[in-house]
């Protein structure tokens, strides 16, 4: 018995550390200053998926797709629980709008196969848009539960579901395999345990290994590529080596992906700077609230 | 995806639960007929559930050119899958060149599902939208698309985005931005039904329990809101806020910071993640003004701040400011309220 969950989960810039300190000074954002980070709602949907593999056995299973510094999620969700982490990277994904980005994720998850369970997170903090989970549940053709802030149970392979809708919740049973969008409210993400950090803080994708052991050389020395591939297949022998598959390897359509694959593309992009107009100021004392409560009245702004 | 349709309609898709209309397709009803006029095409209203004739009779009366509604009892609950199908099958007859969506919990449920069946774009969660052109990097020029502009990025940014090939061109509309119409009675409104082919194995889940509660409060129709934040200090404190509140009349509002902390309930919280709101006076007691909570009331026609930090960002889309302690400010204001001087 058990369930196979395939976690979807997103590095992102920390957006809530856009403090003054990460503000340029013309008013824009600072992205170099921000740390990259767990996508928050990601967390829960591993969490999420790490109860199921507590309760009911199975395998946790990790994707995400970025850029190969990504993997830092990985060791992290490595480190949480996950069984098995798998790094989507490639040049030619590259500007993919969410329609894109979840057909990959799609091929991704038909590659790792025979699936109980997706989980993604609602909504990354970044791109902002929660388009990605119920996306990627059509392109597998399988249903979608948006917003689970339960799982109220699952066997004989149904599972309910307690969804948060804002004014309102319900609960929502669907058979399986079935892709659940989760909310920060659902649970409460599990430490690293200490002995699993201490394995695998040192997992990396063999794109890592060939930067570390490379650096500034070309990798393509044999003596440096040979360095590269022991190296590899140390980590491979210890359950260390992050998988990475590129478009080829998930047999992606290229047409489906990427800035082709992509029907919304950027007009324009603005940063918000505060208009700091100038405001009228008054007087914290009992004459200064008396004028500015005057002048609400004399504008008719109150009556 | 439909080919580029230029005599497609405008669409906005009509959301309702059990017969009550969510507020988005009506806050959405100038604006369609905005991109409608200047597109010179009809601005048709998309409605779908079981016995909901007399509701399509109800959005005639807001001033579409037509209301399309598609009746069947496998729709009387919402569904992504069985929605999805429908709707998907309606743009392909009619081919659209614009679809419109709230950005509620079934808007950005159903949305997402429509555009990856129909490989066409979905902007999220839009703030404004524009008739404009776009000329991409080969001097192409494409004419009259939808800018569809939302904020990102943590509400840090602003991005402008279009689609000019694969369409319709869609984007889901945040609630409580756009101000809410009069039915403006009588007019030439068409009202079309049409048919529906579903079967039970169509529904993808079963909708074992539903519970809705109203919202206690209702920000959105407030014309004055009284706002705290941390900066208020304790539950006990928020008093303050309510006393300021009942003097003028007006809502009571708060941070999230101030409802994470207990000192409000979370219907209050004004902001990204509540609501968003547009009043004539906004009053902001103790709130610095963050980005999540400006994008929920910098709408507002006067802006209040009352903060003992000069530096607070709400000082910035503020009207009228005093720096000073609210525990000393404010009871002065609502004494001079009561005074009405
Ligand atoms: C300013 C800006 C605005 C944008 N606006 C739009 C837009 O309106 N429409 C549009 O189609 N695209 C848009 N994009 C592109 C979009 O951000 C990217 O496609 C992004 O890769 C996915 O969207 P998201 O961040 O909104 O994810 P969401 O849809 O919010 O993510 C939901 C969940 O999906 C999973 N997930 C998402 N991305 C990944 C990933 N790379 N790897 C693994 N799991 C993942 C995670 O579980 C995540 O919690 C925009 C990009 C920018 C920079
Ligand atoms: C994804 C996401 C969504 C979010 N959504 C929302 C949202 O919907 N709404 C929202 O509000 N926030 C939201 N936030 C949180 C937001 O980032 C801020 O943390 C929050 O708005 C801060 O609330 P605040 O201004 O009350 O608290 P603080 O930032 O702590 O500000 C308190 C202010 O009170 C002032 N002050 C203190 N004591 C006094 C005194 N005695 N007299 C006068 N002034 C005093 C201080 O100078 C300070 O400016 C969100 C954050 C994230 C990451």
């Amino acid at each position: 018995m058990g369930y196979n969950c395939v976690v979807l989960t997103k590095q992102v810039p920390d957006t809530k550390a856009v403090t003054a300190k990460a503000m340029k000074d013309d008013g824009t954002v600072n992205r170099a200053a921000l740390p990259a980070i767990f996508n928050p709602e990601d967390l829960h949907a591993l969490e999420e998926a790490l109860m199921i593999k507590d309760q009911y056995g199975g395998t946790v299973t990790v994707i995400t797709m970025g850029p190969p510094n990504a993997c830092n999620i990985l060791r992290d969700a490595y480190e949480r629980g996950a069984d098995r982490c798998i790094l989507v990277s490639d040049r030619r994904a590259a500007a993919s709008d969410t329609l894109a980005t979840s057909y990959i994720l799609s091929c991704a998850v038909r590659k790792v196969g025979d699936f109980d369970i997706v989980l993604c997170g609602r909504q990354a903090i970044d791109g902002d848009t929660a388009q990605v989970g119920p996306q990627a549940a059509e392109k597998l053709g399988i249903p979608q539960i948006t917003y689970l802030e339960e799982l109220v149970s699952l066997n004989n392979n149904h599972i309910v579901v307690r969804r948060n809708v804002g004014n309102g919740w319900e609960l929502v049973q669907s058979k399986l395999p079935v892709l659940i969008t989760v909310i920060d409210s659902a649970n409460v993400p599990r430490s690293p345990a200490a002995k699993r950090i201490m394995k695998y803080k040192k997992a990396r994708a063999a794109i890592e290994v060939k930067k570390e052991i490379a650096g500034e050389n070309n990798a393509d020395d044999p003596e440096i590529a040979k360095q590269i591939e022991q190296k590899c297949n140390e980590l491979k022998a210890k359950g260390l080596l992050i998988e990475h598959w590129n478009l080829d390897d998930i047999d992606a359509d290229l047409q489906w992906c990427g800035r082709d694959g992509s029907p919304t593309k950027v007009h324009r992009i603005q940063a918000v700077v505060l208009k700091g107009e100038g405001h009228k100021q008054f007087e914290p004392s009992e004459d200064g609230v008396r004028e500015l409560v005057h002048e609400l009245i004399e504008e008719h702004t109150i009556g | 995806m439909i080919k580029c349709n230029r005599q497609g309609p405008v669409w906005i898709f009509a959301e309702q639960e059990s017969g009550k209309l969510s507020d988005v397709p009506l806050e959405l009803m100038s604006k369609g007929r905005e991109l409608a006029d200047k597109l010179n095409v009809k601005l048709t209203m998309i409605l779908l559930g079981q016995g909901v004739e007399d509701l399509a009779k109800h959005l005639a009366a807001y001033g579409p050119d037509e209301v399309i509604y598609a009746e069947h009892p496998l729709l009387k609950d919402y569904q992504s899958t069985s929605y999805a199908k429908v709707l998907c099958n309606l743009i392909e007859k009619y081919e659209p060149q614009i679809v419109l969506y709230g950005a509620t919990a079934i808007g950005r449920d159903l949305a997402p599902r429509v555009a990856s069946q129909m490989r066409a774009g979905l902007t999220a969660d839009c703030t404004d939208l524009q008739i404009g052109d776009h000329e991409e990097k080969d001097g192409t020029v494409h004419k009259k698309l939808m800018y569809q502009i939302r904020p990102a990025f943590g509400g840090n940014i602003i991005a402008t985005i279009i689609n000019y090939d694969r369409w319709p061109q869609m984007a889901t509309v945040r609630e409580g931005v756009m101000p809410m119409p009069e039915p403006i009675g009588s007019n030439n409104c068409k009202i079309i039904t049409e048919k529906v082919h579903l079967s039970p194995e169509d529904l993808a889940l079963k909708i074992l329990e539903k519970h809705r509660q109203e919202k206690k409060v209702n920000l959105k129709a407030a014309r004055i809101i009284v706002s705290g934040g941390a900066g208020v200090g304790s539950r006990e404190n928020f008093k303050l806020i309510w006393e300021l509140a009942n003097s003028l009349g007006a809502a009571v509002g708060a941070s999230r910071a101030a409802v994470d902390l207990g000192f409000c309930d979370k219907d209050h919280q004004v902001g990204q993640t509540g609501t968003t709101v547009r009043p004539a006076l906004y009053i902001a007691i103790g709130i610095s003004g963050a980005v999540q909570h400006r994008a929920g009331m910098q709408e507002s026609a006067k802006i209040v701040a009352i903060n003992n930090d000069p530096e607070a960002p709400i000082f910035q889309i503020a009207h009228y400011g005093i720096v000073g302690d609210l525990n000393d400010v404010v009871p002065k204001m609502i004494k001079a309220v009561r005074e009405r001087v």
